[in-house]
């Protein structure tokens, strides 16, 4: 079989699952959902390997292959084909994917055991990364438009999974007007480009545009500025951000799923994706490295203050993709798709613990309420740790070798990129101390009482509350309901959280600077035609920016230990010394409140006034009312005929009749 | 005999039948006084058919009379109808279709 006969059962399975689980809904005995679920995605992993295989036998010039299903538009000139593109870095993505959403699929099998939802859960999951992969292995921008949708459209889906709660829609309604801003952004920047290229075809469009498009070419900077805005839009990055951390009013494998292993880095694929016009526009580039720069320190100093432990890594997946942006928009695309790789492990780990926690506190998220589940929860202190070593880019984890070749990459361009390389490190610094208060406020210190019933072999049943409202929560849509699950009682979970535990230590070994490099050798055939492909930081630079981040991370552990384990006295006096920064941050710079103002506030203000004005004054009054008004006096005398008496009627035919006859007599004399 | 003998009796008939439809109230009495309307047409088609000499006319009565059955069928079926939902037997009464 051929790569791409691969690519078309990776993405068979996954929609292959979502029908069956659908079609089947009110039938799948007790849990069997779930594991038909996992079991399709797993095919796809499969599927994924078997391609990763066939390409390798492929010859070293032929690893960009498109294979065609279905010709959908053949005019002349312009193809918009079912077709999908299986290169190195849609391999790379499918893998990802495939490997990671297996695991959360398995870790939801037990995570959502008690959910009346549970068919449900997995039919959108499957749905999910049907999209995703559609996303990933689309050969042409239609194609690309519709997994990005879709995509858009599953994540609203399982954001508002617990539809009874008013939070949780809110939310996913959010999600999915900031993504729709993003979808226009694509599909105008798709349309600007088949406007001079022609093609729609990712190598048709990339093959023409060196020839239509002079370098900085302005039709193609608003291009890619608008392809930027939907890779902002479904990243999270400035200022189309605000969504994702609402966005964790999902249940919590979804936020290991979509909001911090594939979803939200569909913006960097697309950015590696479309390269070569990114290339042609070094303005856009600069704009999303500055963006990408601007968002990680933004999360990153958002995450230092912020309680709920599930909002925490939502603004650490924001700033780790913010690395993302940068480092593919300085043309590192091999750093930018390894540190998603990694990252993928990493953050979906943390987020797994982070369930385990919450399972065991029954539902609440607040790290203020939390603490000294360490000898507890041993399994999920352990993972959790390691989850939070590598976010913290701590010497040979995985995100050190990932985190630190963006940055090296990323100093090597010279110039003002020294800056956006500085502002790196200096987010590395803050990106240490939170994991690491995460970790230290969660785990250590005193046993709260969940804790404590926990160690005595009991799970803690609590009442339950909406956290961000504080009323009581309708636990008939689920869970969060009575029976919580966590990692250190069901299997599936520490299946799940295991392997990918091993995947964040060990995934840096693709990535050693000047040994392995493993990952980057692998994408050159993407990556090939790029012009900085030559240009990369020597491997001794690459080892001293290692050297200065594994210092950075330390530091940043030792002074969270400083700060939450040794003399959490200082925490009290930082927050009295600075309380205008601390709110500030906590409000997460009044993002929210600006977006409000600015474009919430007047929308409404201008429905209010086509509701009131325009619609009742001008249309219900002027035009409705004016025409039927017309008719009204128009038709009253033929109204005021129909009595509704029959004599009446006879006696009118009569006459009319009798009037005619007269009439013909007349003349006829 | 004359054709006209024919005609002013079929006219006269006419108006009586008309008469009895615009002044009775009672749907029975309006009923049979279009079928002496129907009936007065009938006799002016047939004494005009005798009069021209062909069964043009005849023909058309024998269809005005199949016409008139089907009209009986549904008036009288109105009327049944009136009676079971108790409604006044009179014509005045149901004026519902008023624009």
């Amino acid at each position: 079989m051929s790569p791409t006969d691969y690519g078309w059962l990776v993405l068979l399975f996954p929609l292959l699952g979502t029908v069956l689980i659908m079609l089947g809904w009110p039938r799948w005995p007790g849990r069997s959902a779930g594991w038909v679920a996992s079991a399709a995605i797993g095919l796809a992993f499969a599927s994924s390997v078997g391609m990763l295989l066939t390409l390798n036998d492929q010859p070293e010039e032929g690893k960009s292959l498109i294979g065609t299903a279905y010709e959908y538009m053949g005019t002349a000139g312009f193809n918009a084909d079912l077709s999908i593109l299986v290169d190195p870095l849609s391999i790379v993505m499918c893998l990802v994917v495939t490997g990671v959403s297996f695991l959360i699929h398995l870790y939801s099998v037990s995570y959502m055991t008690e959910d009346p939802g549970y068919t449900r859960f997995f039919a959108y999951l499957n749905f999910f990364v049907f999209s995703m992969l559609l996303l990933v292995l689309a050969a042409n921008f239609v194609l690309l438009i519709v997994g990005w949708a879709f995509v858009g459209a599953a994540s609203y889906l399982l954001i508002s999974f617990w539809y009874r709660r008013a939070t949780a829609t809110a939310a996913g309604i959010k999600a999915f007007v900031i993504n729709v801003v993003g979808d226009i952004g694509l599909v105008i920047g798709a349309f600007l480009l088949f406007d001079k290229t022609g093609a729609l075809d990712y190598p048709g469009v990339f093959l023409r545009a060196p020839d239509v498009f002079s370098t900085n070419d302005p039709q193609l900077v608003i291009a890619c500025v608008l392809l930027l805005v939907g890779a902002f839009a479904k990243s999270a990055q400035l200022p189309l951000h605000t969504w994702l951390p609402d966005a964790m009013e999902g249940p919590t494998p979804v936020s290991a799923l979509i909001h911090a292993a594939t979803m939200v880095t569909a913006g960097v694929y697309l950015i590696a994706r479309c390269h070569p016009l990114f290339e042609l526009a070094p303005t856009a580039a600069d704009i999303g490295a500055i963006i990408g720069c601007a968002t990680l320190i933004f999360a990153a100093s958002i995450a230092l203050v912020q309680t709920d432990l599930k909002r925490v890594i939502a603004y650490s997946t924001m700033s780790q993709i913010g690395y993302m942006v940068m480092g593919v928009s300085v043309a590192a695309y091999g750093a930018g798709i390894f540190h998603l790789m990694t990252h993928a492990f990493f953050k979906a780990l943390l987020f797994m613990g982070a369930g385990s926690v919450i399972g065991a506190m029954a539902g609440e998220q607040s790290m203020d309420k939390m603490g000294g589940f360490k000898k507890a929860m041993p399994f999920t202190y352990a993972t959790f740790l390691i989850g939070a070593l590598a976010l913290a880019g701590f010497p040979l984890m995985s995100g050190f070798f990932s985190k630190d070749e963006i940055l090296s990459y990323t100093l090597n361009r010279g110039g003002w990129f020294v800056i956006l390389g500085v502002v790196g490190y200096i987010a590395a610094l803050l990106t240490a101390f939170y994991a690491f208060r995460m970790v230290f406020r969660v785990f250590h210190g005193k046993a709260v009482p969940e804790a404590e019933e926990l160690e005595g072999g009991h799970l803690h049943h609590g009442e339950h509350y909406n956290p961000a409202t504080g009323e009581p929560e309708d636990t008939d849509v689920g869970f969060p309901g009575p029976e919580h699950a966590i990692a250190e009682r069901a299997m599936p979970m520490k299946a799940a959280m295991g392997p990918l535990a091993v995947l964040a230590i060990i995934a840096g070994a693709l990535g050693i600077p000047g040994a392995t490099d493993t990952l980057e050798h692998f994408l050159e055939p993407t990556f090939a035609d790029s012009k900085f492909h030559d240009v990369h930081p020597s491997t001794g630079a690459e080892w001293s920016g290692l050297l200065v981040g594994g210092v950075i991370a330390v530091i940043g552990i030792g002074g969270a230990f400083f700060v939450f384990v040794k003399n959490p006295a200082l925490r009290t006096r930082a927050l009295e010394r600075f309380p205008a920064v601390h709110k500030v941050l906590f409000n997460k710079y009044y993002f929210d409140e600006a977006i409000d103002a600015v474009f919430v506030r007047p929308a409404f203000a201008a429905g209010r006034f086509g509701r009131t004005v325009v619609e009742s004054a001008f249309v219900q009054g002027v035009l409705v009312g004016g025409a039927t008004g017309l008719v009204r006096a128009g038709t009253s005398f033929a109204r005021s005929i129909q009595t509704g008496e029959l004599r009446a009627y006879a006696g009118l035919l009569i006459m009319g009749v009798g009037g005619t006859l007269v009439y013909f007599l007349v003349v006829s004399t | 005999m004359n054709v006209e003998w024919f005609v002013v009796l079929s006219a006269l008939i006419f108006a009586i039948g008309a008469a009895g439809v615009l002044t009775r109230r009672s749907p029975l009495v309006i009923l049979l006084c279009l079928e002496l309307m129907l009936n007065a047409g009938n006799l002016a088609l047939i004494a005009f058919s005798r009069m021209v000499g062909n069964g043009d006319g005849q023909v058309f009565a024998l269809i005005v009379m199949v016409v008139a059955a089907c009209e009986v069928v549904i008036g009288l079926g109105i009327i049944v109808a009136m009676y079971r939902r108790r409604l006044k037997i009179d014509v005045d009464s149901i004026s519902e279709l008023r624009g």
